[in-house]
């Protein structure tokens, strides 16, 4: 019986279905009350009755229509109503906030605090990056760019001393044409979060911060990073100051001094926040890269996850691997999803990986892979402990799993054009939306922040979702990420980003990316709609 | 998630919260699936001092009363050691005053000397209301109070209290910049977090961060009757039955007489629980996360189809429900995972109504009432039927109210055999009736 049972679970568990959002998820924000993602069948009535009852929600609803509300139509029967609602055969609604979390009702303002070369902007640069990665609308303003605007050429330190008036009612200037932009973001661009990149080391200046946000109703959460370390802000100043504009004309020894001098200018009027004077507001400080945090009055749940996330990042170098699977069986024949096996070559892959990994001497690598066979056996080849990981699992193709485009076409041809018109938010029926592996990628990524030398190995889908929040690229840049089979792609953080090295190892696999074809309307022939598939047997 | 084994150190004096941290962290590791449990060394010395007189035998001075307190904690470690070391469990909390660093530093070389993690867990609090309602909460009803009136046992607890303050070295700044901590200041208002070690640590540290003790009610309820139910099927994405709507219209009453302060709903995004949200006329949120678990290839099938079709893993889901995954579908295992994010959130929440699904509430459920993985499965959440779940002392209060409009029954208990040799009517034999 047991014997039964254990050959069973080798048939039958190797094909998982992705759990939708394995350990953070989101939820769609309260106002786009919309129909639901799921369908029980495809059938025109079912959808009419969800239209309806969304018309019926409309009437009350509070969210504002328009852009926001993405709907599939016939262009030839479409009409408009006397509230600007177009009406008319509608095939389905697409939710396009299918699962983005609503992490806050008013904008919120990060404001960084902290002498320079303490990590200020290397935060408010990172911090943006993760929170529109997750789906929350963030932007940095960096008032030091404002100013070298403002002042053209760089001079000297004496530009920053606090005796210097003329200095001093430009640098206020650039504050307050900084917060004006600030304003028109929240304002004109519906930005979410805003991170206000300065040193804010003064009470007054504070003040007018909180008064500026306390006028427009937005929250404000205070990130001060203290540092007394001489060498981390000798890094510091080696890694992002000499190759700043401002010492672009200048020797090393020259920046390195002005820059100190200019860091003692600060010193003369710096107040920290004060754990008493500023006890009800919102902050997290930071010490000494983060070997201590101090957080006072956390506000609302984006607040709360802004702190996860800074007391998870750290600065040891490290490099991140991240690869596919091995080609396998369903690779070669063109098909997507499913839980098939290694190809030939696909193997000798596994078997070049683990030469590769071997050869660059990674000290104590991590290994990751998914729940599905193609990522566990090539994993099995590196002869090293690995974690499985269900999150990475690759996306969930639903009613499409394991067919090829040409089927997807024959079979359902509008969902095929609706997925090139939206790549980023469309679910496939029954199955998933990159949106959702974001969501559901989170937890990795948090994950991975906290490792050192990790190496995924993962599917497509996946790998865009990853590469996209190392190297920033948007939610419309996402899907078509160029990650080939049988590449390693080697990312290792400098400066404010990430350098990025392409190895490929030399096995010969099928191209397996798609681009988006020029037309992308549901009535489309079907050779337009397959002009972009890559060959396969 | 952990290699070695975490010993958690709780740190403060008497009243500051120090055995409901260590009780709803237990609870929520536990959940998440981390084998964890918690030594409250006062047990041991209730345990060894049979009577409790008064306050005098925290007194410092008190020769006797501190060689059984010594005693006690070295026990209460004997048994952590146990635990994590030959038991397997992950982590232990060690709930105690811990306050000097004397004994902190004996409790950090136990665990270096048996591979431990160590991470402290200091609860600083000046509130005198904070301290007075806590008493009040859980410290009048305690073994040592039992024959005390209140007054008498609030004045003997108060100087109890005043024993521990002349000894009492918090963690320091500067002292303890080495060692692993969190202090939590004015019941979450503030922490200052030092030295996080890993993983666990980091969770542990995110969830206390989201917690808070303001008074709140969650209610749990699934979805009105929907037509799938009727049919006797699992899963799929249909809408409400006739009765699944009045329940809807019965909800909607039931809340507005309620009068709930601020209240949230939560949905999943299936058609069933949206159009209960909707019949109540309020706000909601969606939550993919929500939707109730994912039956792969048994989607909207009979449990007799599931029998005809696939009786081994319908056998082997008897087996072991918590574990089991439907072939291309989720386990209950699953699910807790992916309805993580949705407790922690309802941790920082306050007054919740989530309208969710049968394996979902019991999930939720399981949490909140510290269910094991065995139980959770069998929970029992009937259609329409409010669960009001409040916390109090170191729990929470559950009323359970039926909102009088009749449902099928969808409980299918655990059958007697479980053998995959089983006869369908074996097999069969607990379903619920059905159309």
């Amino acid at each position: 019986m047991q014997i039964a049972y254990l050959f069973v679970c080798l048939l039958e568990c190797s094909r998982t279905r992705p759990a939708e959002g394995a350990v953070e998820d989101g939820k769609v924000e309260e106002k786009k009350r919309n129909h639901p993602g799921s369908f029980v069948d495809d059938s025109p009535c079912q959808d009419k009755k969800c239209f309806e009852l969304t018309l019926a929600q409309r009437g009350r609803s509070q969210a504002p229509l328009g852009s926001h509300i993405w709907e599939r139509m016939k262009p030839t029967e479409m009409t408009q109503d006397g509230g600007g609602v177009p009406v008319g055969k509608r095939l389905r609604f697409q939710r396009p906030y299918a699962s983005v979390p609503q992490f806050t009702n008013s904008p919120t303002m990060i404001v960084m605090v902290g002498l320079p070369a303490r990590g200020k902007t290397y935060i408010s640069k990172k911090l943006t990056r993760y929170l529109n990665w997750i789906g929350v609308t963030t932007k940095v303003f960096n008032v030091g760019q404002y100013r070298r605007d403002a002042t053209r050429a760089y001079n000297s330190f004496e530009f920053f001393k606090p005796d210097n008036a003329e200095a001093m009612k430009i640098r206020k200037a650039c504050a307050i044409a900084a917060l004006k932009d600030v304003w028109e973001y929240f304002t004109s661009e519906q930005g979410q979060v805003v991170v206000f990149d300065a040193t804010n080391t003064t009470p007054q200046r504070r003040e007018l911060i909180l008064s500026f946000a306390k006028e427009n109703s937005y929250k404000v959460f205070f990130v001060e990073s203290i540092c007394d370390d001489p060498e981390i802000i000798a890094e510091n100043i080696k890694q992002v100051k000499l190759s700043s504009p401002d010492y672009i004309d200048c020797d090393k020894d020259e920046a390195v001094a002005d820059f100190l001098k200019r860091i003692e200018c600060y010193k003369l009027t710096y107040v920290a926040l004060d754990d008493n004077k500023d006890r009800n507001l919102s902050y997290i400080k930071i010490f000494n890269v983060g070997s201590r945090y101090l957080v006072n009055h956390v506000q609302d749940h984006i607040q709360s996850r802004i702190v996860y996330y800074l007391m998870n990042i750290h600065v040891t170098p490290r490099s991140i691997y991240l690869c596919r699977h091995g080609e396998s069986e369903l690779n070669l024949v063109g098909r997507i999803g499913g839980d098939s096996g290694l190809s030939a070559r696909g193997a000798k892959f596994a078997s070049a990986l683990q030469t590769y990994v071997r050869k660059q001497s990674i000290s104590e690598l991590k290994v990751w892979t998914s729940h599905m066979k193609r990522t566990i056996q090539t994993a099995e080849a590196l002869g090293v402990a690995y974690e499985q990981w269900k999150a990475l699992n690759e996306i969930d193709a639903g009613v499409c799993e394991e067919m090829s485009y040409e089927e997807i076409q024959e079979n359902y041809p509008e969902e095929f054009a609706l997925r090139d018109q939206d790549k980023y938010r469309y679910r496939y029926p029954k199955g998933e939306s990159y949106e959702d592996l974001v969501q559901r990628l989170e937890p990795v990524i948090m994950e991975l922040e906290r490792q050192e030398n990790v190496l995924v190995i993962c599917h497509q889908a996946v790998m865009r979702c990853l590469l996209a929040y190392f190297l920033d690229k948007s939610a419309v840049e996402l899907p078509y990420l160029k990650c080939p089979l049988h590449t390693v792609l080697k990312l290792t953080p400098v400066a404010y980003g990430c350098k990025v090295e392409s190895v490929f190892l030399n096995i010969e696999a099928v191209n397996t990316h798609r681009d988006k074809p020029e037309n992308v309307d549901v009535d489309r022939e079907p050779e337009e709609a397959l002009e972009t598939v890559p060959a396969h047997i | 998630m952990t290699n070695c084994p975490t010993l958690i150190v709780t740190v403060g004096l008497p009243a500051r919260g120090k055995t409901y941290i260590s009780k709803k962290l237990t609870r929520y590791l536990n959940w998440i699936g981390v084998p964890t449990k918690e030594f409250n060394v006062g047990q041991y010395r209730r345990e060894c001092v049979k009577i409790y007189k008064s306050f005098e035998f925290f007194s410092p001075d008190n020769e006797e009363g501190l060689k059984i307190r010594r005693h006690c904690a070295m026990a209460a470690l004997n048994d952590v050691r146990q635990y994590l070391s030959v038991e397997g469990g992950q982590v232990a909390v060690f709930d105690a005053t811990n306050t000097t660093r004397e004994r902190r530093g004996a409790i950090v070389k136990f665990a270096e000397q048996n591979g431990f993690k160590v991470f402290f867990v200091e609860s600083v609090c000046e509130d005198p209301d904070v301290i007075a309602q806590n008493i009040v909460q859980v410290k009048l009803g305690s073994p040592d109070y039992i024959h005390c009136d209140t007054q008498e046992a609030i004045e003997d607890f108060m100087k109890r209290i005043k024993c521990y303050e002349s000894s009492y070295q918090p963690l320091d700044e500067v002292l303890d910049r080495d060692m692993p901590y969190i202090k939590i200041m004015d019941v979450g208002r503030r922490y200052l977090v030092n030295r996080v070690q890993d993983h666990i640590q980091s969770r542990i540290v995110y969830y206390l961060m989201n917690i808070h003790i303001t008074p709140r009610s969650i209610y749990l309820s699934r979805h009105g009757e929907s037509d799938l139910n009727i049919k006797g099927r699992i899963g799929g994405d249909s809408a409400l039955s006739a009765r699944g709507k009045e329940y809807g219209t019965c909800l909607r009453k039931y809340i507005q007489e309620q009068n709930i302060k601020d209240l949230k709903v939560w949905t999943s995004q299936m058609k069933r629980t949206i159009q209960t949200a909707e019949c109540l006329g309020v706000p909601y949120e969606q939550w993919k996360s929500l939707n109730e678990i994912d039956a792969g290839v048994c989607e909207e099938m009979m449990y007799e189809e599931i029998q005809e079709h696939y009786p081994l893993e319908f056998a082997l889901r008897d087996q072991d429900k918590y574990r089991y995954r439907y072939p291309k579908g989720e386990s209950y295992e699953d699910l807790v995972q992916r309805l993580e994010p949705v407790i922690m959130e309802l941790e920082r929440q306050e007054n919740v109504l989530v309208i969710c699904h049968q394996a979902v509430m019991r999930c939720l459920l399981a949490y909140f009432l510290d269910k094991t993985a065995v139980e959770l499965p069998y929970l029992k959440c009937p259609l329409h039927t409010v669960l009001k779940l409040t916390p109090l002392a170191y729990g929470c209060k559950v009323e359970s109210i039926y909102l009088g409009v009749d449902a099928v029954n969808t409980h299918r208990e655990r059958p007697e055999n479980v053998s995959v040799q089983r006869s369908t009517e074996a097999a069969l034999k607990t379903v619920p009736a059905h159309f």
